[in-house]
């Protein structure tokens, strides 16, 4: 428990003390946050009924899917993983504890811009802030084992980026953060149930501002919930101590595993 | 129950990467309280070998053991009695040189050594993060982690490389103090003078084979058995092939010195003062010395293993 506390504690630090994970954790989505308060709630007033979920989703993708990996691969092709390991520092808490303090800091932005949007921006709040914050937390744990998963089948740091930006920028597309999900096209609907996003959105305009979805709001929260498990679990399973020595113990296509959940809603839609 | 002899047990240790062989069935003991030294160019296995002690690599065949333990197959209780300092390896770069001593204890199950960090120089650097260290406060940084939870074997790869003199005699003063409090420390090094000074006895390993194994006296003294004599006169030692040097083999001329090497050096030199005396020379400065270990490891490699 001890070495638990001591390794959540360093690398919630690590967040605040390194300038890069500082600006992705929480300058980023805060600029973007002013900038689409500012011009979009201008441009589409109706931008300003989901602004509160897009706005904190958007702060939680940023921080898990775009920020989070980076290091970890660079930790990793730094040989910091052998120190740990020769240290006796499992797999298990490499993987989970950056991810469960990068989830900490997306939280504390995606709260903060959910408190400051109805007061600053004129954003609808949720009827139920309770609900809202269960789909926040379960945003979250998905998009955390999203990037832990890339984290680990990324072969170097260059690829960690492409691969980030392969669930990034559909995200911010067809992810229901710019655009709602019933606006698309149906030949591209069916591909957005494949992003968390879209489902974080789902899952919040349903519990949370009590509107109609496209899928029923409680499955949406039950997907991205199961998509954390089987994530968290794969990245596990197919972690690499080390660039040099690349025994692995599958291969890295086993993460396309982690969107079953999200691929079922395909059908259910 | 008797106290264990050997430390570290390696026994036809093999391992190879896609079929070439980068240890090729080694054996080896390290006894309890030594320093072992493990020799050889790059590329002949060393860091391999330490690896799958280390318990960071398998090993194909043959048997390791650190005090009875199989690396491979009980890491946790390696990590009990093993403190590792690698070659290649890292720390967050944000990472504080305190909350790192207490990072690692943590994991170790031990309280943090802050002692150790001021022991090792380390004191005013407390609250630096790891980035800001030098190459040689890093390298210390690891050594004390190696040792925070009391280990009684470790392992030290290349500790010393790329390191200047001041700091290379510091960390050579703290690897003996470690195994005057008795601990084993298995070293592997590119310096001889390192070794030779330090190590009871060194292995050196050539295309993943042990060539020579013993202490440094032990492995000079199987070499060619050449002394090395250099003399310098105040006129000039001149020629010498007239002085008919006895058991004398090589002779060359360095910076005003004549350097000879010889296969009976009192014989040599009782001649080569004659001969000096005789021109009515003066002895300005004589040199006598036994092969160093570095001489005899580059005639082992210099003969593939064969010397």
């Amino acid at each position: 428990m001890r070495a638990f506390a001591t390794h959540f504690a360093f690398e919630f630090k690590t967040g605040l003390r390194n300038s890069n994970q500082l600006m992705i954790n929480y300058l980023f989505p805060a600029g973007f946050y002013a900038i689409m308060g500012l011009v979009m709630t201008k441009i589409n007033p109706l931008f300003a009924d989901t602004m509160v979920p897009s706005m904190a989703v958007f702060a939680i993708v940023a921080s898990t899917i775009v920020g989070m990996p980076g290091p970890l691969v660079e930790a990793r092709e730094a040989g910091i993983y052998r120190s740990y390991k020769i240290n006796g520092v499992p797999a298990i808490s490499i993987l989970v504890i950056p991810a469960l303090t990068t989830i900490f800091h997306a939280l504390i932005a995606a709260t903060l811009i959910a408190l400051s949007a109805p007061l600053l921006f004129g954003g609808r709040a949720p009827v139920d802030w309770a609900a809202l914050a269960l789909v926040i937390v379960a945003a979250a744990m998905s998009c955390g084992g999203i990037g832990a998963l890339i984290s680990v089948i990324a072969k170097d740091t260059r690829a960690t980026v492409l691969w980030s930006q392969l669930i990034f920028l559909p995200s911010m597309l067809i992810g229901g953060m710019m655009i709602p999900v019933d606006l698309l096209p149906p030949s591209i609907a069916p591909l957005s149930l494949l992003l968390p996003t879209t489902h974080a959105m789902q899952a919040a305009i349903g519990l949370a501002f009590h509107e109609e979805t496209i899928l029923p709001a409680a499955l949406s929260l039950a997907v991205l919930i199961a998509s954390s498990l089987v994530s968290f679990a794969l990245a596990t399973y197919l972690f690499n101590w080390d660039t040099r020595n690349a025994t692995r113990r599958g291969h890295p296509l086993m993460a396309l595993l982690a969107w079953v959940p999200f691929a079922l809603t395909i059908l259910a839609a | 129950m008797t106290p264990m002899k050997h430390a570290v047990r390696v026994s036809s240790f093999r391992k190879s990467y896609g079929g070439v062989a980068a240890v090729d069935g080694i054996s080896f003991d390290v006894q309890m309280g030594e320093i072992f030294g493990l020799l050889g160019p790059n590329g002949a296995g060393k860091t391999t070998t330490l690896e799958c002690l280390e318990g960071i690599r398998r090993p194909d065949a043959g048997s390791l053991q650190v005090l009875g333990v199989d690396p491979a197959r009980d890491p946790r209780a390696l990590r009990h009695v093993l403190g590792i300092q690698l070659q290649a390896s890292g720390l967050p770069a944000d990472m504080l040189v305190a909350e790192a001593m207490r990072f690692f204890c943590a994991y170790r199950g031990v309280e943090p050594r802050d002692d150790l960090l001021e022991r090792f120089g380390l004191g005013e650097k407390r609250q630096s993060p790891y980035r800001q260290l030098s190459t040689g406060q890093q390298r210390r940084l690891a050594l004390a982690l190696a040792v925070a939870p009391g280990p009684k074997v470790i392992i030290l790869d290349e500790p010393t490389a790329g390191l200047d003199v001041a700091t290379r005699a510091e960390l050579h003063t703290m690897m003996a103090e470690l195994k005057q409090a008795g601990t084993t420390i298995l070293l592997a090094t590119h310096d001889m003078a390192e070794a030779e000074k330090l190590a009871d006895r060194v292995a050196i390993l050539l295309k993943g084979k042990i060539v020579a194994i013993g202490s440094p006296q032990q492995l000079t003294a199987t070499g060619s058995g050449l002394t090395k004599i250099s003399v310098r006169t105040e006129m000039g030692v001149g020629d010498l092939t007239e002085a008919g040097l006895p058991s004398a083999f090589r002779l060359m001329f360095k910076d005003e010195y004549a350097v000879i090497y010889s296969e009976d050096p009192g014989a040599t030199i009782v001649a080569l003062i004659k001969h000096i005396e005789a021109k009515k020379d003066k002895l300005v400065d004589l040199r006598v010395e036994r092969p160093s270990l570095e001489e005899r490891f580059l005639e082992i490699t210099n003969l593939g293993g064969q010397a």
